[in-house]
């Protein structure tokens, strides 16, 4: 056992995962050695049609066998069908003891319960949201899962921790020479920024589509150089649970109440001039931080250099009003999000890699200006959770949060101080995602706690009365006289989670619940 | 003089709403006991309401508790129950008769000595939502020293008086008139009832709007999102704060000289012009709340 440096004991080797890493700070670990690389291939005009009639088909010709790993990407959410259809695919062919490789999975994933049961799968590396989170801290899966950023997953593939053997890409239009594209079809999703890695660094490549079209496809994103196999399926998704409509700010007052502090904060900062970039989630907060953002943004006539992030029709406005020179998109949230890709060349999709991979030349968010993230808890040391509830289960992935959070230069935690009954400014979170060290602010609706470390942004906030400055030991205080302190959860010794920082540190891990 | 141009409802039964109204920084809140909670609920709210009083943690408001009419077999349970937290005030619905507001006051006064509170602190509001109660405005008002505004009533007052809700709130015009100009003739404060459309903000800046030309101090409100329209609608002009300041500078200069009368751009100014400058001062956040 040896403390990290986020504070939390971790075994030196983690049985289905290996010898452990321990978590020394943001900036520590540096990588050593090359890349790695897939196998040289030869393709000769002798193969200029890379369709297979089915599934099966391609799982047979990619060389598939129980053991491997197999990955995919997630811009289908929770309107996925590829995952599923996939695996049950790999269950008929009678292959087992795969390692599931996806940069999500969501509810509809709950499918894959039986084939976690019936040994399909053997373990799952990503994000596990809803009920595979569920039954994994009930002790339902074999291995831990390990739980990567959006920036680490791709620092993992590159630098040799994960060899995909295959990698499954969910592609609303493909090409017969495997031309990909999220910009267009019936299940069009916008960006692709989450697969380019796996198509670039997987072993064999499998485009799934249901929007199989004249070569070239229109506006490609991942080339037929990375494209192994194209199997034409019914559908990949259902269209309603891959995009939602025009996304829309709250009225929620105290969500409201919670950005304008966040919004306040923001144009205190040094960060607000022009050429401001800027990130937010599609939660209510953040969005309602944007749009005060925005406001803030026409009154004193700032123009911004880049909006970045899973981006939503909100700042596809911006972008057209003026108010952002472009767009950079790992990931289109809904439809007017996916109809500018395709139309406009100042909005930009990016891969995870470019986006926020750490052992990279340079990624994206080290040039962000200020984000704005949420997360289920915060602690006086400003560590943030966002992977485990109250409950102590292990529910959602980090997505882009320890990556943000290290490249801005203001990272601002939103989060109503209690939810329900539950505090989520505490003593010390549950699980550490994020490092304290990189987090500068917490906003609630009961004050703004600015991390000491950032002298320079206390004086700038002091500077607008509208901030309800508080320390972050006042709003654990608060939470608790409301609320009396939590029981602490009950768990075994087994570890059921791995988080890794994305540098491949572990930062924390994720223990089996105890039966109650 | 208080600011009132809002005072936000908390649901009694709501512990989310009742810890954080405050944050929303109306001028006031209403912990209501009354609409908000159904019968079988009564109770249970009473004891929620004394217990986030007992915390006392409400900023700069004015906490008041609107408790079930003196029709009811509630109203003195809620008063024994909330007065000794040391409120500012009580919201009374459905008042008729200033002889009801006088046995208020002189239970109040009860309590009040019983809990070691300065007796005559309870403020009283009255809500006057029958037509009996619009016509009795001025004697209810001056009924009791405790009374500190009166509000006309929205959909039970439609209600009485056998008419519905139109869009020019028409019907509501006559009972505003009286009230407001009952409230000033007995010197309380004259303020409006809610505006129900709460995600209709243009028309609720049109409707305070017009209220605040009749002569109302303040509104109540429903939803924390209608707090800012109503501020932004009483906020003074640039000039008035001006002007303003002006008056209160020079009224302070001529009180430290220890000179009674006060002139500004060489023109005498009186009492009542200083005051009204102070309350613009206030509603711009330029001065401390008053008395």
């Amino acid at each position: 056992m040896a403390v990290n440096a986020a504070g939390r004991n971790i075994p030196n080797n983690i049985p289905g995962y290996g010898d452990v890493l321990p978590f020394r700070g943001y900036t520590k670990r540096l990588p050593k050695g090359n890349r790695v690389g897939k196998k040289n291939r030869a393709t000769f005009n002798t193969r200029t049609d890379k369709t297979l009639p089915n599934l099966k088909a391609a799982i047979k010709a990619s060389g598939l066998q129980s053991g491997m790993t197999i990955s995919f990407h997630h811009h289908l959410r929770n309107g996925d069908y590829v995952v599923n259809m996939v695996l049950d695919a790999c269950y008929e062919l009678g292959i087992k003891e795969l390692v599931v490789f996806p940069t999500a999975l969501f509810g509809v994933h709950k499918h894959l319960t039986k084939h976690i049961q019936k040994g399909v799968i053997k373990q799952i590396q990503g994000s596990v949201n809803g009920p595979i989170g569920q039954l994994a801290s009930e002790g339902g899966m074999e291995l831990p899962v390990v739980l990567r950023s959006h920036g680490g997953r791709p620092r993992a593939v590159m630098s040799g921790d994960v060899h995909i053997d295959v990698a499954f890409v969910a592609a609303p239009t493909a090409d017969r020479y495997g031309n990909l594209t999220g910009a267009h079809g019936e299940s069009a999703c916008g960006s692709l920024g989450y697969a380019h890695t796996d198509a670039d660094f997987a072993e064999c490549v499998v485009a799934v589509t249901d929007n199989l079209v004249n070569y070239p496809a229109l506006d490609i994103q991942i080339p037929q150089t990375q494209v192994d196999y194209v199997v034409e399926v019914d559908k990949i998704g259902d269209p309603s649970g891959i995009v939602s409509g025009t996304t829309r700010v709250t009225r929620d007052p105290m969500r409201l109440l919670i950005a304008r502090y966040a919004a306040r904060l923001i144009e205190a900062s040094p960060y607000f001039k022009e050429g401001i970039s800027f990130q937010t989630g599609a939660g209510g907060i953040s969005l309602a931080t944007a749009a005060y953002v925005r406001e803030a943004m026409r009154e004193r006539n700032i123009k911004g250099s880049f909006g970045l992030g899973g981006i939503t029709s909100f700042f596809v406005d911006m972008l057209e009003e003026g108010l952002f020179e472009q767009i950079l998109d790992v990931q289109s949230f809904d439809l007017a999000a996916v109809e500018s890709i395709s139309r406009n060349a100042k909005h930009v999709e990016i891969s995870a890699d470019w986006y926020a991979n750490p052992w990279n030349a340079g990624c994206v968010v080290n040039m962000l200006d200020t984000v704005v993230l949420g997360a289920t808890e915060v602690d006086r040391k400003f560590n943030a959770n966002v992977n485990t509830e109250a409950d102590g289960a292990l529910l959602h992935g980090i997505g882009g949060h320890q990556d943000t959070a290290s490249g801005a230069k203001l990272t601002i935690i939103t989060t109503p101080l209690l939810r329900g009954r539950i505090p989520s400014v505490v003593d010390s979170v549950y699980t550490v995602t994020t490092p304290g060290e990189v987090v500068d602010a917490v906003v609630t609706e009961f004050g703004v706690a600015i991390n000491p470390n950032r002298k320079d942004l206390i004086e700038a906030a002091k500077s607008d009365p509208e901030i309800p400055l508080v320390s972050i030991d006042d709003l654990v205080e608060k939470a608790e006289k409301l609320t009396g302190s939590m029981t602490p959860v009950e768990v075994e010794d087994r570890i059921i989670g791995v988080v890794e920082y994305r540098d491949g540190s572990v930062i924390d891990v994720v223990r089996q619940l105890k039966k109650k | 003089m208080r600011l009132r141009r809002t005072k936000l409802y908390l649901p009694g039964n709501n512990p989310n709403m009742l810890l954080r109204g405050y944050l929303f920084k109306p001028d006031g809140v209403i912990l209501d006991l009354e609409d908000a909670v159904s019968m079988s609920e009564k109770d249970a709210a009473r004891i929620l309401v004394r217990e986030v009083l007992k915390q006392g943690e409400f900023g700069e408001c004015e906490v008041t508790v609107r408790i079930n009419g003196m029709d009811t077999a509630f109203w003195r349970k809620d008063i024994e129950t909330v007065v000794p937290c040391g409120i500012d005030g009580i919201r009374v619905p459905k008042v008729e008769s200033p002889k009801d507001m006088q046995i208020l006051d002189e239970a109040l006064s009860e309590i009040e000595e019983k809990a070691g509170i300065p007796v005559g602190k309870t403020l009283i509001f009255c809500l006057l939502e029958t037509a009996l109660g619009i016509w009795r405005a001025y004697d209810i008002a001056t009924s009791s020293p405790r009374i500190a505004g009166i509000c006309p009533g929205g959909e039970d007052l439609r209600a009485d008086l056998k008419t519905d809700r139109s869009e020019t709130g028409e019907e509501l015009v006559g009972p505003r008139r009286i009230v407001v100009l009952a409230a000033h003739a007995a010197k309380v404060d004259a303020l409006d009832t809610v505006y129900a459309d709460v995600t209709d903000d243009e028309g609720l800046k049109r409707e305070t709007q017009w209220i605040k030309q009749l002569g109302y101090q303040g509104k109540s409100v429903i939803h924390p999102n209608q707090i800012p329209i109503i501020h932004a609608v009483f906020a003074p002009t640039q000039k008035e704060i001006e002007q303003a300041k002006k008056i209160v500078a020079a009224a302070r200069e001529a009180a430290k000289k220890g000179l009674g009368a006060v002139s500004v751009d060489g023109r005498m100014v009186d009492k009542p012009v200083v005051k009204r400058a102070e309350y613009t001062l206030q509603r711009a956040g330029l001065l401390e709340g008053g008395e």
